[in-house]
Parts: structure tokens; sequence; C-alpha cells
């Protein structure tokens, strides 16, 4: 199966990429050549084999749920390019 | 007297334990050296000031006797770690101007035994590249690359990657150890090919907390030294538990630097036959026997093992490592930090940001990811690698009731220049295929200086070992430092 343009278009989309409709082409190429080269997948026999997530243990370990950081949120909003009193500020998007 | 930056970290120790010279003078050694060799682009930036201040703390506690683990040894951190005040890039132009107001675990540890920080070590965008390449910062140049008689280099060696700088600076003398990450190899093939020492713990055994996340399930941070017992100095402060990190496993941390006992006798060592992968250059393989030689001559006993699935590691890796990079990179947005390209909205503030603020290979494998995680390709893709990846740490575990340690070729070449591989990402990818299959499964692997190709360039030769059993690792790999001998200086500083 082969990524065409559109599909690509799509992807960078889903990625929130701007990709100009002039390196489409050229993209579709790269990610086909990678996405042939996965095929080979195919091969290996996964019947009745649990997908790996992680090495390590399943579980995960829990803790109190209490609160044992925070307070500073001058801190947290230190590196963004645009705050304003401690909120990260974003274009408006509600017309 | 050796040259100050040409000392191992543990004569360092003895050096400043017995006062023959103090701290400072040790960390502006390598400021100085730092300073002459610019050229070779292996610190994104210096902190000449952090260092000195961290050098004068160590000479403090020598003179009252307190001295720590790694006290005053000057050390490199890859800019993937976060360091409280310090620029952190992940060579990414779009981590443009961010300063993390926290430390990484693993710099913590290192500083809290009294390690000193030169600086910000160049690398892959965002760990991603096997040649130190792909950096917004321009790519490292490897000391080994030759120069004609009027100093300029006539070929430009790739370091390796993506812990290129972290691998240049070790072996140009600019670091007496440097951290590094390996997500696929990356500190294990860079070290390859500089002719250094590093080691991939166990997955969970060296904390994930502050440093920039490439693929989750895989990323492991370690050291890069220039001898192994260094490596194993190195890795006890960098190892151990963190409740930060909900992958990092509780269990002690051994004194490796004991491990390194030399008696290797009645020790199993698995040679797998899958590993002579086609067009595998003949002196990579004369090197391979050569260690199998060795290993024989120091006790051990060489077995014939079966990794029936390690062709279909690299492709696997490519679905499960871009998958998590694209869920990883999402929140490089232009909101919280570094670069913002406004847009007429925000979803085109968004696009904007990262069309402009990631380089084409981190594109590249975010459309990948992002598309193998797409409805009604996740099964095809994302489940079947995933599958995959449990067969190939199945061979292992059955590998390992055959043996003790895997001895291998650490990369399927020696370096190659600047600009070549570049066509073809497959070709650039092919670099891991060694490498890869312990990422998969979480298991430790060490790459030791072994020899040199025909062209005079260092080769490395890798050992695997069962899952938190680096000292056995550490320890077969000593022997082969030790049987292989002093190694020759890259050209740069000999």
């Amino acid at each position: 199966m082969s990524l065409d343009k559109a599909t690509v278009a799509k992807i960078a989309h889903l990625a929130r990429i701007k990709v100009p409709d002039s390196d489409l082409e050229q993209l579709a190429g790269e990610l086909n050549t990678i996405m042939h080269w996965v095929e080979m997948l195919g091969e290996v026999d996964t019947q009745n084999v649990e997908p790996m997530t992680s090495v390590v243990a399943a579980n995960l370990r829990r803790r109190p749920d209490a609160v044992t950081d925070g307070g500073y949120p001058e801190k947290v909003v230190a590196n963004a390019t645009d705050a304003t009193e401690n909120f990260f500020s974003v274009p408006k998007v509600v017309e | 007297m050796t040259k100050l930056t040409h000392l191992t970290m543990a004569d360092a120790l003895a050096g400043l334990a017995a006062k023959e010279f103090t701290a400072v003078e040790l960390t502006q050694a390598h400021l100085d050296a730092m300073a002459a060799t610019k050229e070779l682009n292996a610190y994104i930036i210096e902190t000449p000031d952090v260092a000195l201040k961290q050098a004068a703390d160590a000479d403090a506690r020598y003179a009252k006797g307190e001295q720590r683990a790694l006290d005053g040894l000057p050390l490199g951190i890859k800019d993937l770690f976060c360091t409280e005040g310090v620029q952190t890039t992940a060579a990414s132009h779009i981590l443009d101007g961010f300063v993390p107001p926290y430390e990484s675990t693993v710099t913590t540890q290192l500083f809290r035994d009294g390690a000193v920080m030169l600086g910000k070590l160049n690398l892959d965008e965002f760990a991603m590249g096997s040649a130190n390449i792909t950096s917004h910062y321009g790519p490292v140049i490897s000391p080994w690359s030759p120069k004609d008689e009027a100093g300029n280099f006539t070929r430009k060696l790739v370091p390796g990657g993506s812990s290129g700088g972290s691998a240049a600076a070790v072996a140009a003398r600019l670091a007496l150890g440097a951290t590094g990450t390996d997500t696929g190899g990356s500190i294990r093939q860079p070290a390859s090919f500089v002719g250094i020492v590093g080691i991939k713990p166990t997955y969970g055994r060296c904390s994930r907390w502050g440093i920039v996340a490439f693929a989750s399930s895989l990323d492991q941070a370690g050291p890069m030294t220039r001898t192994v017992k260094d490596a194993a100095l190195m890795l006890r402060s960098m190892a151990g538990y963190d409740p930060k990190d909900s992958t990092s496993i509780d269990v002690p941390v051994p004194d490796y630097a004991a491990a390194l006992t030399g008696d290797i006798r009645g020790l199993r060592v698995g040679i797998p036959k899958e590993y002579r992968v086609d067009g595998m250059p003949a002196e990579i393989e004369k090197l391979w026997q050569q260690g199998i030689e060795w290993l024989k001559a120091a006790g051990a006993t060489p077995v014939e093992i079966s990794l029936p699935h390690t062709k279909y590691a690299l492709p696997a890796y490519y679905i499960v490592a871009p998958a998590e990079a694209s869920s990883n990179l999402a929140r490089y947005d232009g909101v919280r930090f570094g670069l913002r390209v406004e847009g007429k909205d925000l979803k085109e503030m968004y696009e904007n940001t990262r069309a402009e603020g990631f380089g084409a290979e981190v594109k590249r494998r975010i459309m990948i990811g992002t598309y193998v995680l797409s409805a009604g390709y996740y099964d095809a893709y994302y489940l079947k690698a995933q599958k995959v990846r449990a067969r190939i740490a199945e061979d292992f575990t059955k590998a390992y009731e055959l043996c003790d340690v895997i001895l291998t070729p650490t990369a399927p070449s020696a370096a190659f220049g600047i600009g070549e591989k570049m066509d073809d990402p497959i070709a650039m990818y092919l670099n891991d295929v060694f490498t890869v299959p312990a990422n998969l499964a979480g298991l430790p692997g060490l790459s030791v200086p072994a020899g040199l190709s025909g062209e005079g360039l260092p080769l490395g030769l890798q050992v695997l070992g069962r899952p938190f059993d680096e000292a056995t690792v550490l320890k077969v790999g000593h022997v082969i430092e030790q049987a292989a001998g002093p190694q020759p200086l890259p050209p740069l500083v000999s």
C-alpha cells in the first residue's frame, strides 16, 4: 500500500506540521520508502503473541493521592513566549 | 607528567586526592582545550562559570578530606538533559531560549557526587540520528578526521550519533567523561566510531526524569568514558531508583568498579549467528573473531546462539520509536516554551511553529509515528510492531538459558564522512542494526574499543547482558579492553 499526496497532507494536518503543497510529492516518496521497508514485519508469525508495551512490569507503582509539588506559577510560565499574570496566552480561539 | 586532559577519571581522582593538582586546574585545562577545538562543534554551549564554581567547591571538600565519589571531575552533559538555569536545546530550533527551572535526576546525582559540568554537548535533533548531522547547531566533526599539513580537514568524519558531541568531546580530551542517552544505539554506536567506552544500562536503571523524551519505552541514559573502569564509576552515580520516573526500578546499585576482576573463567559467551549480516566488511568479522579468541584465552566458553528475529528489530523499532516520538513531541506547540511562529489562528500557530521549529528528520519521524497510530493503521503497524518486539525479547530470554553474555560487533562499519549515506534514510538507519535489539528488549549493552579498521579508524565490540547485570557486562568489557591493549589517540590530540 502506498501513501499518496492526499494521505501525506492528512498526516501533516494530524501532526500539526505545515507542509507546502510543493513538498508533498517528495515527502510521500520518503515516507513510502520507509513504510515499504517495514512491510517485512508481515513475515513474522505473531499469532497468540501479546503486544509488548514495556519491558518493565505492567503494574505501575501507586502513591498516596497527595499534593507534593507546586505553588510556583511564575516558574511554570517562565519559558512562555507570551504569559500574562501567570497564564499562557494564545491567539483567540472563540469568535 | 600526563597532560591533565588525558587522565582517566580514576587517575584524576587519585591525583586530586594526592593534591598533585586542584579541581580548578583540572577544569581550566579542559576549558582551554575546548577553546582550542571549536572546529569540532562538540559543545552547544560552554558553562565555564558553573564549572569553575563547582571545581572550587570540590577543592574546598578535598582540603577538608570530605571528597565525594566523582569530586572535581569535569564532565560534558548531552544537551538532552535538563539543567536548571542553563539552556537546554535538544539540538532543536523549537526549544529556542528554553531554560529549565529544574534539574534532571541523572545530573542531580552526578553533581551530588561532585562532578563538574563543562557545558552542554551537541547531538542529533531530539536524539534522532546516527551521525550527528541533524543538529540545528550544525554537525559535530570527529577528532579522527584527517587533516592536511596546513591543518585543514581533508575529510570530515561523523562521530556517530545521536550522542555525537559526547563521543567527540571524550575522544578529543574535552571532558573526562560525558553523559549520553541511547534509544536505538545512540551511546554505543558513537562510542564505537570514536574509540571510547559507552554503556546503555538496563531500561529502568537510570531515571529518565528531566531528560527530553524521544521514545519513552526505549530511552536510557548512560556514561561515555575512555575506560571501562571510568564507565563503572560514572554509572554508579547516574543509576538508582527515582520515584519521579514511573519506570525506574527499585533495585540496589552495585559497586561496578569492584566487579572488574578480570576473572571470567567458565562464563558462557553467546555468539549470535544472525549477526553475520550480508555485506558486513571482512575487517568487522575479523575483529569479532578476535574478540571471541580473547575471551576464550581468559577462560570463557563461546557458545553459538540464535536470535532468529534479529532482522525484524530495525523495522519494528522504526514503528515503535516514531510512534512514541510523535506523541512525546506533541508538546512542542509554541504555547508554553521555546519557539513560537504566529499564525492567523491557534491551529495555524501550531502548524507554523512546528514547521519552522523541527528539522527534516524529526518531521519525517513524527509523520511516520502519526500515520502508524492513526485510525485504520494502528493494528496493522503499531500493534504488529509491538508483537514483533515481544518475539525479539523472547529470543533473548531463550538465549540467556544457554549463555551469560552476548558478544557482537557494535556497528556494521567504521565512521563515514559527513554527507555520505544522506540520500537514503534506511541506509542511515542500518547503522543501528546491532544495537537496536537491546533497546527493544531493555537489556544492558556496552561498546568497548577493540581495534582499528583498514583505514585506521576505531571499531568497537558490543557486550550484551541479562537485565540488571551491568556488572558482568562491564567485567567482560574490561577483559576485552585489557586484551586489546592501549589504543591509538585520535590524530587531533596525538
